[in-house]
């Protein structure tokens, strides 16, 4: 990292005009699982260390699309605004279903949102999200908007046999970013640290992603996540003591826990957020459906440290604390836990069906 | 393709959005612009709840066209609280046996491609028995 004075790397916090917060949250994930084993039994004899327990799988009918939506519901319902107050919907995935039509205008239809509204698509593999709501601290910071809805969401694409399998997942959240003296969480601080790093990525028309194995640890996860979060930290004069819950990009069991280690949280920290052995790696979805198993729980005056990490590479990293108002919309909708409790376990030959890898023509 | 038919009805059927009568407070869905209670005119939009119970139900092995990647799909008439009965598929149904006058929720899903997987996506509600709120 390049070495600024202090001064200096205090400026590197995004700073809005004025305070916003999150006004209301939702997630979703799908009801069917595969388990890791079921992978490892088709294609390595059973035989491979599984990397999480099981990963969520979406029905035949949902996608992008249909999870954001409700996932959106459930945040305006926590909100409780009306949806045509919102002036923004992003929505960032790399699985968007289209590969030329928005999705987001899809989603403001479907919530009554439209037409006096921004909508757009993002695109930064599993950090798509997390830039979204930066976009939306912006828009809401400077006054152009009072409510932006912000959503990360995908159907991961894993090829089949590859290491990706075992936890390419489906699901996430959305947030409704507000002013702050209507939020039940207020964003304190954000930052965020990118580089050209090709960890991970998919060419035009190909459908599953390439990953440069070894490579996407050290150089491309550890390095972005430490700086962004070691930044945010620094600059802000916080330690990991002063934050109650954190939750960072989880696209396996191993990863968070250890960056987790490196920078001095405890396993009670990241406990809550931590979501990846049940549902998978929701890739866009990822550290913010962590953030709703947090917020499900969190109580006034708690701070929490949220860093995702795209592939290509960066990370954004957020620090909020908890306000009163929690307690009154946290009921409003259903908890994240609802959700992950809510399975279906499958084989791999139904998964095969549902994620549409069979040539019917 | 059918285009113009899927986006004039868009908003119906992304989100259960049908009228209300401000004669008789009647709730119409589909919306049809005439209360078929009073006769009267009725064009106020009014958002269902997308709550409801299952009136009836079948379910399709043979699908028509468009519809032969989702059988078997159950299709049910569904009692809306506000007393229309839609037609719809229901959704997320597992294992669970369904029963007349189960209460299920509306969800907004896929329902089919137009045409061929080139043709636009239709989205449309469907419903689900009510999740359980542990």
């Amino acid at each position: 990292m390049t070495t600024l004075d202090k001064r200096q790397s205090e400026n590197l916090l995004l700073k809005p005009l004025r305070q916003v917060g999150i006004s209301g949250y939702g997630a979703y994930v799908p009801q069917y699982r595969l388990p890791a084993s079921e992978v490892a039994r088709v294609w390595m004899g059973g035989k491979a260390a599984l990397p999480i327990k099981e990963k969520s799988v979406p029905g035949l009918d949902e996608d992008v699309a249909t999870m954001s939506i409700e996932a959106s519901r459930n945040a305006l319902a926590r909100a409780g605004i009306h949806p045509q107050q919102l002036r923004a919907i992003w929505v960032g995935s790399e699985s968007h279903p289209y590969a030329v039509k928005p999705t987001s205008t899809i989603v403001a239809e479907t919530l009554g949102a439209t037409p006096n509204i921004q909508a757009g698509d993002w695109e930064f593999a599993c950090k798509a999200g997390t830039e979204a709501i930066v976009a939306a601290i912006g828009f809401v910071g400077s006054g152009m908007a009072d409510y932006a809805l912000a959503i990360g969401m995908d159907t991961a694409q894993g090829r089949p046999g590859d290491a990706l399998e075992y936890t390419a997942g489906a699901g996430g959240a959305a947030f409704i970013i507000g002013p702050a003296e209507d939020s039940l969480a207020v964003i304190e601080h954000s930052y965020s640290f990118v580089t050209d790093t090709p960890d991970f990525f998919r060419r035009q028309y190909q459908k599953y992603p390439e990953h440069a194995q070894r490579f996407t640890g050290d150089p491309a996860y550890f390095k972005h996540i430490i700086n962004a979060a070691q930044t945010l930290l620094n600059a802000s004069h916080t330690t990991p003591k002063d934050y109650r819950y954190a939750v960072f990009h989880q696209p396996n069991l191993k990863f968070p826990q250890k960056v987790a280690a490196q920078l001095g949280f405890t396993k009670e920290q990241i406990g809550p957020g931590l979501l990846v052995g049940n549902i998978g790696n929701t890739y866009a979805g990822s550290a913010i459906i962590g953030l709703t198993a947090i917020l499900d729980i969190a109580e006034e005056g708690d701070r929490i440290l949220v860093v995702s990490f795209g592939s290509g590479a960066g990370s954004d990293a957020f620090s909020l604390v908890v306000t009163d108002k929690i307690n009154k919309r946290r009921d409003l909708a259903r908890p994240t836990r609802d959700y992950i409790n809510r399975r279906i376990p499958i084989d791999y030959a139904t998964y095969v069906r549902l994620r549409g890898k069979l040539v019917m023509k | 393709m059918e285009i113009p038919r899927h986006w004039r009805i868009r908003q119906q059927r992304y989100a259960l959005v049908g009228e209300v009568c401000p004669h008789c407070n009647a709730k119409l869905f589909p919306p049809r612009d005439i209360c078929p209670q009073c006769g009267e005119d009725a064009r106020t939009p009014y958002q269902f709840s997308g709550k409801g119970e299952i009136y009836s139900y079948t379910t399709i092995y043979e699908p028509p066209a468009g519809f032969e990647e989702y059988t078997p799909y159950t299709v049910a008439l569904v009692k809306l609280e506000e007393g229309p009965v839609v037609t719809a598929q229901l959704t997320d149904l597992g294992e669970q046996p369904l029963e007349i006058g189960m209460p299920v929720e509306m969800v907004t899903r896929k329902i089919r491609s137009d045409s061929d997987e080139r043709g636009m996506i239709i989205y449309g509600y469907k419903f689900r028995p009510v999740l359980s709120r542990q």
